[in-house]
């Protein structure tokens, strides 16, 4: 059970959240060419160990959260909200 | 074996004599006896026939490590089987009876496969019959799935009960600070000392009563510490959980309870669950798991009356049985000799052999003092009898070689050859053991999470170590320094011993009894090239039996060393699993059965369609009418009734269901021109529109209809199945991809009550529900057009001209706590005009006349085209997945295509599912498949709608087979149009 500190929520458990994908995948403009398009949905490292993921804390605040994770061992080094100004925001209260 | 009742001592209460059955016959016992203790005070012996051999079988143990008295308890839709009689407390009335035998474990016709046992070694069913030679020479296998069977039932353990199961079990979450697991001094005493630091503290044992090993001693010091302990434990407000076995430890120190509520009583009140499943989150965990006693491979070392050493000790000192007479003891280190002492002044006759040459002079004296015999340099051979010992023939070292020497008889003959500690749960985390080569075990690694190891799990083997590591493990666990207590507690030191035999004998000397796994198995899978201890255990099976090796796997891997001339830590460890101990199904399933294995939604409707008349039938979560029977209709006269009164005069549907987001924003007109294929920019208000939108990939994801209500306030509409979905996905693009973009997306299906009301007379219909019914002119809401308006008796509703059936046709949405109001009103309404209610059943039945698509068809492997909509996508903007749906793979002519099927034979019908093939090659996947069929009042035939290569142009005129070869068999059938009814929608616009 991999316990997920939400930035909004607090730790709670794995199963409130979705698992979304790759985070560290930058989606390229819709008129761009199926080229990039291609390698954005498609291809895909296959990490062993650290790695920027996306959750949405689905059964609780419905934020999307950028999760660095250990693939390996669980291990969360950070967890942020996806929206930059969210996490502006929470910079800014905390 | 002649184990007796002792008339005093152990913790057993004599005055409550408790009777129970086993194998038919009726026993006594008393409270606080395990079902193994109470048969042996009553002198039964076999309690088991072994998985292979169908040997017989008696007490090994005092534990969850027993492989020899494995039973079923209970009966009917209670009986649970394979089940470890040294566990199950006694209650009055339990029933229990022996398995794997017939007629019984005493007497088994099974046994004469022993007889053949030389032949059976490892992988022998395998070897001999897959591809049986030289029936099926480079033939497959067929054969040997009828083999199979029989072999099958000639081997096994316990049958599992086919009735469900009468009992419920729960699921409980908790937290705390510390978790201990296992209450021997070192748990006790670890979770004292969090307990009085302030530490929330949850105590776990396995056992119904508190102590451990302490449970097994008699003297008073023992069970002085244990009384203080558990005084102190009380007085600092520990939780404290007897009968809970904590099976798994998981990440960030998740660990998983099984609590045992009520197998332990005689009368089950009916509002307590059978079992509690905990999920227990704790910031640290202590295991003071304790160790097994190992036993040594040598022949017919399964024999009834052969045991451990110290299991003896706790039948003794804690059920007062003294479970034999004439007793020898074999062992090769110092934490045997107190048992001896013990069973000596007990009044039996013991005899202790030590394959050590020297031991210390106090343990000299100490048997001396007891009256034991003691025999250095010696170790047990092969154990004599057949149903239970009578002697013991012994074997000296010289050099390498073992010598027999003389024969002691003996009713009793016990092993000790060192203690493993249960590093189990720590293995769960992926730590592996280190091997130990003085004290000849495995000792936990440090763990990188906060998880500690204590007592005899750490190697500590005296009380007074325990209890120290205890205090240490809490500390280090609440983050003090501590300093390191070195493990071992022995005066002589160990002398390794796993098997004795004499050279090139083979013999039965079982290491894995459970699965009949012998050291003869384990030396044929070295011949054989198995090197890797995991391909071991799987070829052998050993350590793969209901008590993951808990008794056998050291000397497995000791043997497998000797056999490729390593030593024990080279060849490894395999990773134990969860669960420590085995779990019941219905326990992980726990409420989550029958009705509420999955989640049920209702529309707020769901009452009053049940009034009038409705049958519900399940559509993902969701129970939606299914058809409106009246006076005795069938399924199908109901629909087709409903779908042809929809054409000729008016029907009313709850689609409730439907996903409903409201996209509000400054932004939102881009974000929807963004998210559909199909144009969005210029929706006018009070304008719907049907939009289709893709996945990144360019195939459809859902569809549904958007209403722009204001300049910055949309609803849009999913189906039903996809309204989870579709709302994550917005929320993912607004969050991650375009966060530049305002727009607020909330979900609000659950807030509105919708119905469909289609057919010819429906504008008046609702026209009379208004309290202006000139809102509802074709002039003021013309086909596609939104608005909000009011029902009579003020109700606020939105009203948009949009159809799925084909007719004129509204959706209605109100408030959904006034879902009923309005229901009534419409139905008063359309009644008098020959109205009906209708189901899904006929709202299929619209749909496919209409060759409009659902989630049948849209199933995510499908593009826009496919679906016979590619007009609808703009060729002016981008949107998402409008770059990789042109991949060239996606834009080939022969992708299946959506089309209508109608019989050749118009009086012929056929099933959703059926394959569409060329008439003269049926054939694998054919060229296409059906996805929804009805009976269409309207064409007066079956019809239905699917895919086939290259679509309807690819088809026009040709003969397609409809093939179903498990069901309806072949149907001629002919491609059409998927528009089949109306084609032009002339009917939906009037």
């Amino acid at each position: 059970m991999i316990r997920i500190p939400c930035p909004f929520c607090g730790t709670r458990d794995h199963s409130e959240f979705a698992y979304g994908g790759d985070g560290a995948i930058i989606y390229p403009d819709l008129d761009a060419p199926m080229q990039d398009w291609h390698d954005a949905v498609f291809q895909r490292e296959n990490i062993c160990g650290r790695q920027v993921e996306t959750w949405q804390h689905v059964n609780g605040c419905r934020m999307w959260l950028l999760v660095e994770r250990d693939t390996m061992t669980h291990e969360i080094y950070s967890v942020r909200p996806a929206h930059p100004d969210m996490a502006q925001a929470l910079e800014v209260t905390a | 074996m002649s184990a007796t009742r002792l008339n005093t001592g152990g913790r057993i209460d004599r005055s409550q004599p408790l009777s129970f059955t086993w194998d038919g016959r009726s026993y006594r016992g008393f409270a606080g006896d395990t079902l193994a203790s109470a048969l042996m005070a009553n002198g039964e012996v076999v309690l088991g026939r072994s998985f292979k051999y169908h040997r017989p079988r008696g007490i090994m143990s005092a534990g969850v490590e027993e492989s020899g008295a494995i039973v079923t308890l209970g009966t009917g839709n209670r009986a649970e089987p394979n089940t470890k009689a040294t566990i199950a407390e006694l209650y009055d009335g339990l029933v229990a009876s022996g398995q794997n035998a017939w007629p019984n474990v005493r007497n088994d016709v099974g046994a004469s496969l022993g007889l053949f046992g030389r032949f059976f070694s490892a992988g022998f069913y395998y070897k001999t019959f897959m591809g049986l030679p030289p029936f099926e020479w480079g033939r497959g296998t067929g054969l040997w799935m009828q083999y199979e069977k029989i072999i099958r039932k000639a081997a096994g353990m316990g049958e599992a009960s086919r009735q469900a199961d009468p009992d419920c079990y729960d699921h409980v979450h908790a937290f705390c600070d510390v978790l201990v697991v296992g209450s021997g001094p070192a748990g006790m005493s670890a979770a004292l000392q969090a307990a009085q630091q302030g530490k929330d503290v949850i105590l776990v044992e396995q056992d119904f009563d508190l102590g451990g090993d302490l449970l097994n001693r008699s003297d008073p010091k023992s069970n002085a510490i244990r009384a203080e302990l558990i005084a102190a434990l009380t007085a600092a407000g520990v939780r404290i959980m007897t009968r809970t076995t904590a099976f798994g430890l998981y990440d960030y120190g998740t660990a998983g309870l099984l609590e045992r509520v009520t197998d332990h009583l005689a009368v089950k009140p009916d509002h307590a669950p059978r079992q509690r499943f905990w999920t227990v989150r704790a910031a640290a965990t202590i295991l003071a798991t304790g160790a097994l006693e190992r036993t040594v491979a040598f022949e017919n070392n399964d024999r009834p009356g052969v045991m451990t050493a110290n299991a003896t000790r706790s039948y003794l000192n804690r059920y007062g049985v003294l479970p034999g007479q004439n007793i020898v003891l074999s062992t090769n280190n110092d934490s045997a000799y107190d048992t001896a002492g013990e069973l000596a002044r007990a009044g039996a006759k013991v005899s202790l052999v030590d394959l050590r040459e020297a031991i210390g002079a106090d343990l000299s004296e100490q048997m001396n003092a007891a009256g034991v015999t003691v025999q250095t340099g010696l170790a047990p051979l092969k154990a004599l009898g057949g149903k239970a010992v009578t002697g013991v023939q012994l074997a000296r070292l010289q050099g390498d070689t073992w010598v027999a020497v003389e024969t002691l008889p003996c009713d009793l003959l016990l092993v000790s050859a060192g203690w493993s500690p249960v590093v189990n749960l720590l293995s769960h985390r992926g730590g592996k053991p280190i091997w130990d080569q003085d004290l000849s075990c495995f000792l936990p690694a440090p763990c990188a999470e906060n998880v500690t190891m204590a007592g005899a799990a750490a190697g500590h083997w005296s009380t007074e170590h325990c209890t120290a590591s205890g205090i240490a493990a809490a500390n280090l666990a609440m983050g003090q320094k501590v300093g390191a207590i070195a493990p071992g507690g022995w005066n002589t030191p160990i002398k390794p011993l796993y098997e004795v035999r004499l050279s090139g004998q083979k013999t039965k000397s079982f290491v894995d009894p459970q699965h009949d796994v012998t050291s003869s198995d384990i030396r044929l899978a070295h011949q054989e090239g198995f090197v890797s201890v995991e391909h071991l255990k799987r070829y052998t099976t050993l350590g793969m039996a209901t008590d993951q090796g808990k008794m056998g796997n050291i000397i497995g891997l000791a043997l497998m060393a000797e056999a490729l001339g390593k030593d024990i830590p080279a060849v490894g460890t395999t990773r134990f699993r969860p669960p420590y101990t085995p779990v019941a199904i219905g326990a992980l399933a726990g409420r989550n059965t029958g009705s509420h294995f999955k989640t049920l939604r209702r529309t707020p409707l769901h009452d009053w369609n049940l009034r009038h008349g409705a049958t519900m039938t399940d559509a993902g979560l969701w129970h939606r009418p299914w058809y409106f029977a009246r006076r005795g209709e069938s399924l199908s006269e109901a629909y087709i009734r409903e779908a042809t009164t929809v054409r000729e005069s008016l029907g009313i549907c709850d689609v409730s269901s439907l996903g409903k987001i409201a996209v509000q924003g400054p932004d939102a007109s881009e974000f929807l021109n963004r998210i559909y294929s199909n144009a969005f920019a210029k929706l006018a208000v009070g304008k719907a529109r049907y939009g289709i939108m893709l996945r990144d990939d360019g195939m459809v994801m859902d569809d549904g209809t958007t209403w722009r209500l204001s300049q910055n306030d949309f609803l849009l509409t999913t189906t039903t199945t996809g309204a989870g979905k579709v709302m994550v996905w917005l929320e993912e693009l607004l969050q991650l991809r375009w966060p530049e973009l305002r727009v607020h997306v909330s979900s609000v299906s659950d807030q509105w009550a919708g119905v469909s009301v289609a057919g010819p007379k429906t504008r008046a219909a609702i026209a009379a529900c208004l309290e202006d019914p000139e809102a509802i002119s074709a002039e003021n809401l013309p086909f596609m057009g939104v608005m909000e308006s009011r029902l009579r008796g003020g109700i606020k509703c939105l009203i948009a001209r949009i159809s799925f059936s084909g007719e004129l046709a509204y959706e209605i949405y109100v408030p959904a706590d006034l879902g009923e109001a309005m229901m009534d009103q419409l139905w008063a309404a359309s009644e008098p005009l020959g109205g009906c209610l209708y189901g899904l059943e006929a709202l299929g039945t619209l749909r496919i006349e209409k060759g409009h698509v659902t989630g049948a068809e849209l199933d995510g492997r499908v593009t826009i085209d496919d679906a016979g909509l590619g007009k609808m996508a703009s060729t002016k903007k981008p949107f998402i997945g409008s770059a990789l749906r042109q991949r060239p793979e996606l834009e080939r002519e022969d992708r299946p295509q959506l089309v209508g099927i109608f019989p050749k034979d118009h009086s012929d019908s056929f099933n959703g599912g059926a394959l569409l093939c060329k008439p003269d090659e049926i054939s694998g996947f054919g060229e296409g498949w059906i996805t929804a069929v009805t009976h269409s009042p309207a064409l007066g035939h079956w019809i239905g709608i699917g895919y086939i290569s290259g679509g309807h142009d690819a088809w026009q005129g040709k003969s397609v087979t409809a093939t179903d070869p498990v069901r309806k068999g072949d149907v001629m059938v002919e491609i059409v149009s998927p528009h089949m009814f109306d084609p032009k929608g002339e009917r939906m616009h009037g």
